[in-house]
């Protein structure tokens, strides 16, 4: 297999509404920050992949417009999958994997202002059976949370001690939209408290990948993609245990995360429940470093946020804070999809 | 499930990629009959039957459909996991617009290229029955100026400016239109049989967006198209003749910008010279045996033959007027029946792939080209700004 590391990671500052700029606008600083890193100018770019949903935008072929602060002239071999940006990331290493290109930028967007988020990801869900009833994204998190307290895998302090520590860690992150301590709050859907559920906002998120010698010149310490894989489950919430997450579990063990140890663990787990779940499935003890960014806790800019738990993972390699590192992102109602990557620094 | 023993293979270079099944379901304006997973069932199921797989060969599902507005589910791909087989795997969708169907097969080959996975499912559909097109195609002022009625206002004048650069006829149009509704007639899955046909039928329908006619637009359709893709080894397990990929490719440019070409797009230009250069072909016009393009208003025939290399600027309309492009001229062109016949949008391009693929296997039914060796499949989307092709043929391809 090629070696293909990241070599580059922007993030915007995540807020609760940029009503003042397009999402052209949003993506443009991102895009400019992460290539300014590498040196690289987009005429460099071998591939481009792009992950984001018209639903959020309200309107069709909303990436179309972001494509133009890529500066696609002239033309580039450019995708884009409506899908998290982790995905993304999936298709051009994958890309890059054939040996067709050697250099790729991925990116990422959302605004969830403009709309309910709640109500648009309501959406998502069986059009025939179930997105007629409305069940929203809290309350079915909140189904899944209360499935946990039921078996006895969590209670409410517990879940309260990971919004604790999850934005006590944020306190660090200048992108994050919710840092420092904060007050549980009171119940939004029993048993999630508001405390438990992740913010509102816009953001995005780019990383640059490269293969083989090349990332060493680029980076100091290129964090380099040792596997990914994802996996989907069953749709209907009626047929899942959702007290754990398989798909997460295979998803790991097919990218090779647990042939040794990880020191950290980004997980894209905006509801401190799913972090219940996917310590679990993943295996991850408490020796593990988990989400030293915030994670999505503290911000979490629907269709960037998983992108953002792999550029956080490969930032804190190329920081030398971390050797061998778990990025996950999730996409669907109670963790349904779940993508696993396992990053590596060079011994130091 | 072949992640970590396929990484270990230990070959180098991209492992070639084969076309061992193709299924389609019949379109139709409204298939009021299935739901959104019924319907992509129906595509998949025939894809494999044609393979002689089952979903548990599947290691991976790409799904493509042009935009979440279409039918009012957002990701719909979470929905349709089951449908597709796909619980426990990887499943992937992609979305560049009306190119989507061919970009989506090109996501699935690189997993087969990359030894990623052995043998993946792609598929894209098109429910448009569910909502309307139009509408979900009509952006909000002041993104867009109002009026500007669907696709064909947008691509109209871009029709207009090709004819006065190149000097064409305006009854060209109206022998594509009438070509490919002909051709439909031979395709059982082709969403439009207009068994009376004629030129004159198709020259007295009213204008709609002048220069383009009612008979010279595509309809809208609800349909599914599906593949099964596989390595080396599961094409030599295949019990029907694989077609071949030799080449494929995607480019973007912008929509809008005051160097574009709307008339010959560079990012097509581009795309096909790649593509032609991974599959060696040197000279399109005698190396191919037939195309399928991506001509959702009668005009596109003569104006992407240029821009795909196979007249020279200005001469494609010449080339479509001659008649070698018909299903039995040197060049035939959409013997499907084409868009202009059957469009389903998201699943649109990888039909155009798909029927490519079916004319190298000589499994084109009465629309077969005899002997072809060598098929082109192309789409495109957005404004003229999002394109893909691959060039697949009967045999391996060497190197």
């Amino acid at each position: 297999m090629r070696d293909i590391a990241i070599v580059a990671f922007a993030q915007s500052d995540h807020l609760r509404r940029t009503d003042e700029c397009s999402e052209v606008e949003m993506v443009m600083p991102v895009l400019h920050s992460v290539l300014a890193q590498t040196g690289l100018k987009t005429s460099d770019i071998g591939f481009t992949c792009s992950g984001s949903s018209d639903y959020l935008a309200g309107r069709a072929f909303s990436f179309t417009m972001t494509l133009d602060g890529v500066g696609a002239w002239p033309p580039i071999s450019e995708s884009h999958v409506e899908m998290d940006g982790a995905w993304a990331l999936y298709e051009a290493w994958v890309k890059l994997l054939t040996g067709e290109a050697d250099t790729a930028l991925v990116y990422s967007y959302g605004k969830s202002s403009p709309g309910s988020v709640r109500d648009v990801l309501t959406r998502q869900l069986d059009p025939y059976y179930v997105a007629p009833l409305w069940p929203d994204s809290v309350a079915l998190a909140a189904l899944q949370a209360q499935a946990l307290i039921d078996a006895g895998e969590t209670d409410e302090p517990a879940l309260a001690g990971v919004a604790a520590r999850s934005r006590g860690d944020a306190a660090d992150n200048p992108h994050a939209q919710l840092p420092g301590a904060r007050p549980q709050g009171d119940y939004l859907v029993q048993p999630l408290r508001t405390g438990d559920c992740p913010p509102i906002g816009d953001g995005a998120a780019a990383v640059v990948l490269v293969a083989g010698d090349r990332a060493r010149d680029l980076c100091e310490r290129p964090a380099w993609i040792r596997g990914m894989d994802h996996r989907i489950e069953a749709h209907s919430l009626g047929v899942r245990d959702l007290t754990d997450s398989p798909s997460a579990r295979l998803a790991a063990e097919r990218a090779g995360a647990f042939e040794r140890p990880v020191d950290t663990a980004e997980l894209h787990a905006p509801f401190t429940s799913q972090e219940v779940v996917l310590r679990k499935a993943l295996r991850l003890g408490d020796d593990v470093r988990v989400n030293p960014s915030g994670g999505a806790l503290a911000a979490n800019p629907v269709m960037a946020a998983g992108l953002i738990r792999l550029g956080e993972a490969a930032a804190r390699i190329q920081r030398g804070e971390s050797d061998r590192a778990l990025a996950h992102a999730t996409s669907g109602p109670c963790l349904q999809q779940n993508l696993v990557a396992v990053l590596e620094g060079e011994a130091q | 499930m072949s992640n970590q023993p396929a990484n270990n293979r230990g070959a180098t270079g991209k492992e070639p990629v084969a076309v061992v099944g193709i299924g389609q379901t019949h379109h139709v304006a409204a298939r009021h009959d299935v739901s959104i997973a019924g319907l992509v069932r129906e595509a998949a199921a025939r894809a494999l039957n044609d393979a002689e797989l089952t979903w548990a060969d599947i290691d991976a599902v790409v799904i493509g459909k042009a935009p979440d507005f279409f039918e009012g589910v957002m990701m719909p791909e979470l929905y349709l996991a089951d449908a597709l087989g796909a619980v426990g795997k990887p499943m992937m969708r992609v979305h560049t617009a009306g190119s989507v169907g061919g970009s989506t097969t090109l996501v699935a080959s690189n997993l087969i290229a990359s030894r990623v996975h052995r043998t993946v499912l792609t598929l894209a559909f098109e429910k448009q029955s569910e909502s309307n097109a139009m509408w979900g195609l009509s952006l909000p002022v002041p993104f867009q100026q109002p009026l500007l009625a669907g696709a064909g206002g947008f691509f109209a004048p871009h029709v207009r400016a090709y004819m006065r650069r190149a000097g064409a006829p305006d009854t060209v149009g109206s022998l594509v239109a009438y070509k490919d509704r002909r051709n439909a007639l031979k395709n059982p899955y082709a969403h439009l049989h207009e068994k009376d046909i004629t030129l004159e039928k198709v020259q007295a329908s009213p204008m709609l967006w002048d220069p383009v006619r009612y008979s010279e637009t595509c309809p809208s359709s609800d349909g599914a198209c599906a593949m099964v893709l596989t390595d080396r080894t599961g094409a030599a397990r295949s019990p029907r003749p694989p077609a071949w990929m030799h080449g494929g490719a995607m480019r973007s440019e912008p929509t809008l910008f005051a160097g574009k070409d709307f008339v010959s797009p560079q990012a097509g230009k581009d795309c096909a010279a790649d593509v032609y250069r991974q599959a060696g072909i040197t000279d399109p016009r005698r190396e191919i045996d037939a195309v399928e393009m991506y001509v959702p208003f009668s005009w596109y025939e003569p104006m992407w033959l240029e821009n795909l290399g196979f007249a020279d600027e200005g001469e494609g309309w010449k080339l479509t007027e001659s008649g070698a492009t018909e299903l039995d001229g040197d060049l035939p062109v959409n013997p499907s029946g084409g868009v202009l016949s059957t469009n389903p949008i998201g699943a649109s391009g990888m039909i155009r792939f798909a029927e490519a693929a079916l004319q190298v296997r000589g499994a084109a039914g009465e629309h077969q080209v005899d002997g072809a060796r060598k098929a082109l499949g192309h789409a495109y989307g957005g404004g003229s700004q999002f394109f893909s092709m691959w060039l697949v043929g009967s045999e391996p391809p060497t190197g």
